[in-house]
């Protein structure tokens, strides 16, 4: 098979062993509690037949592999289990407060690209000068930058000191879309901060080894105008990149989400893992780590697919 | 060609001057970046080791009559919600920061570099298995993975960073394996296994130290990410346990009294900014090093 189809077949087909390793390390968290699983997971008091009944339900009386298996086949069949403390349904509680985190972390890697990307340009295309020492600089602090101590910063000065955004809290994007965008501002920037010092490094660095290649500067000698070359020669080249890199802030976004969801009380995923690891939640815990490297391996496809709807070569060489 | 030079051969390498102290003296001195951060993490790593002996109070001791005290002369950096010493507190708490740092990165060394040197120099279907295994374990954001790991382990400082040592270590492999299968079939390796070199000498003495490069430089950098990740699992109590004190956790005590004492959220925030900082300024700069080609 050729084309885009075949190449989207070929990426689920590779997909397949990546899911299993990644359910795998999901599923074997179990296996990390201390003492015996089914007495954690019935609890301290639970009575002899409950225990039996959890050993039973989990098979953990069958072999590891055969346990996974089982587990797997629940999860495709959308059975997460349910939470030790509320015996609410895992995927029903997980579907409540997915959105948040989703608008949350769209809305950063928006921000992120609309202010990252240009700045990259803007740096690599003044290469040397002051601008570009400033755009470096500050694309070096912002990584180190921990991003949920600049949403305290945001909270204190923007929310209690001007009252210009709500602290805490968060609204559901499909009851008020601009009210959801108001209470998701100061946590997105929080987030966004780091997606904006990566972007505008590995911009300027992608941007400035395509304009120091050999074509451009036949270009550059045939009288091409500098931003007729910058714009249908230079960032062409780099769009798959940029796509790529930006792609990859989903991984470190869900992670900085965990915590920067705690500090706006945002009642999102990443705050439910936070508190069920807390309370040592362990279905809840599972069911959304397995949710959020499903949706991390999700936008690794997407990204790959659209590199191939954009560029012809990545289909016909992967 | 099977000259014994031949071994030593990345000829442009070994350009340097070869005496390696004085080589690092002058490399220090003619980057002040890497000077002013080697510097700075010195310095922290000697509070760290020190603090119960100069710390100005010991880091638990409570005065109810100055709690959330501003910067003065008796508290540098002013007091918390027990009225304990800030500046005591944040120095006890630099030796959690580099202890969590260097017990992530060195977890995802120990299992990451062998694996990743082990499948590229095999090759074949170990390598397909483990590169999927790499890719599967990489998909998961580090501190979900941690968050996810005490949940089953039981919280604390250990646990949370075998998590995030854990989730390096497929990052590692990867590049070393990348390294691995370049260097493995430069001419050195091949005149080595020629005059009847082991598979385990062509590793260990032809392979690691060719292909350990840019592990260097990821390590020093992956050491900001670890320290940040442990600021954060301590400001969601999942690491450090009160009343031992780490940057994260002062920052959230400080969160909670924000509007009663806001200039106590700077200090632990700049120390873990100024730190991640370090790490990641030494990284760019020992990368200059190892390529000269690069610029910044």
């Amino acid at each position: 098979m050729y084309g885009i189809p075949g190449m989207i077949a070929r990426r689920l087909t590779q997909l397949v062993p990546v899911m299993i390793v990644a359910t795998f390390v999901v599923f074997s968290l179990v296996y990390l509690m201390p003492g015996d699983p089914a007495i954690m997971i019935a609890g301290d008091y639970a009575s002899a037949e409950r225990i039996a009944e959890i050993r039973q339900i989990y098979g953990f009386d069958q072999p590891m592999l055969v346990q996974y298996f089982t587990w797997l086949w629940h999860v495709i069949q959308g059975d997460l289990g349910q939470s030790l403390f509320s015996n609410e349904d895992v995927l029903t509680l997980i579907f409540m407060r997915l959105p948040h985190t989703i608008v949350l972390v769209l809305y950063s890697l928006v921000l992120g690209a609309a202010v990252g990307i240009p700045l990259g340009i803007l740096a690599a295309t003044r290469q040397g000068t002051r601008l570009d020492k400033f755009v470096t600089s500050v694309a070096s602090l912002g990584v180190a930058l921990p991003s949920f101590w600049l949403g305290i910063i945001l909270v204190t000065h923007l929310s209690l000191g001007y009252h210009w955004f709500p602290a805490t809290g968060a609204v559901s994007f499909f009851e008020d879309p601009i009210k959801s965008l108001h209470y998701a501002t100061l946590p997105a920037v929080a987030l966004a901060t780091s997606v904006v010092a990566v972007l505008a490094r590995q911009v300027r660095s992608a941007l400035l080894e395509v304009l120091g290649s050999q074509y451009i500067r036949t270009l550059r000698a045939k009288g091409l105008s500098s931003g007729a070359i910058l714009w249908k020669h230079g960032l062409r080249n780099i769009a798959a990149t940029m796509l790529t890199i930006t792609g990859l802030q989903a991984n470190r976004l869900f992670s900085s989400a965990v915590i920067v969801e705690a500090v706006f009380a945002v009642p999102g995923v990443g705050n439910l893992i936070g508190y069920s690891a807390l309370n040592k939640d362990l279905p809840v815990v599972q069911g959304v780590a397995l949710v959020l490297v499903v949706m991390v391996i999700l936008t690794n496809l997407l990204v790959d697919v659209l590199n191939a709807i954009f560029d012809p070569r990545v289909a016909a060489s992967t | 060609m099977t000259t014994p030079s031949s071994a030593t051969t990345p000829a442009a390498r070994t350009t340097l001057p070869a005496p390696r102290r004085f080589r690092f003296w002058k490399w220090i001195w003619s980057d002040k970046r890497a000077m002013i951060s080697l510097t700075y993490l010195l310095v922290l790593v000697l509070a760290a080791i020190f603090a119960p002996l100069v710390a100005p109070y010991p880091p638990n001791q409570q005065d109810l009559m100055n709690l959330l005290m501003p910067p003065s002369a008796e508290h540098w950096l002013g007091s918390d919600d027990l009225g304990r010493d800030t500046l005591s507190r944040l120095m006890h708490g630099s030796y959690n920061a580099l202890y969590a740092a260097g017990l992530a990165v060195g977890i995802g060394v120990v299992i990451g570099v062998p694996l990743g040197v082990f499948i590229g120099f095999i090759g074949g279907w170990v390598d397909e298995v483990g590169s999927r295994i790499i890719d599967g374990v990489l998909a998961f954001p580090p501190i979900v993975l941690a968050v996810a790991v005490t949940g089953a382990l039981g919280i604390g400082l250990t646990n949370a960073m075998i998590a995030v040592g854990f989730s390096f270590a497929p990052v590692l492999a990867r590049t070393m394996r990348a390294q691995t299968l370049v260097v493995k079939d430069a001419l050195y390796v091949e005149a080595a296994s020629g005059f009847g070199a082991s598979r385990l000498h062509l590793v260990l003495r032809h392979i690691v130290p060719n292909a350990i490069q840019p592990v260097i430089v990821e390590v020093t950098l992956m050491l900001a990410v670890a320290l940040l990740a442990e600021a954060g699992l301590s400001f969601l109590s999942l690491g450090v346990q009160p009343p031992e004190s780490s940057w994260g956790g002062m920052l959230a005590r400080a969160y909670h009294y924000v509007e009663v004492a806001p200039e106590q959220m700077y200090a632990p925030g700049f120390a873990i900014l100024f730190t991640a900082l370090a790490f990641n300024t030494l990284g760019e700069s020992i990368r200059v090093l190892l390529d000269p080609t690069i610029k910044r």
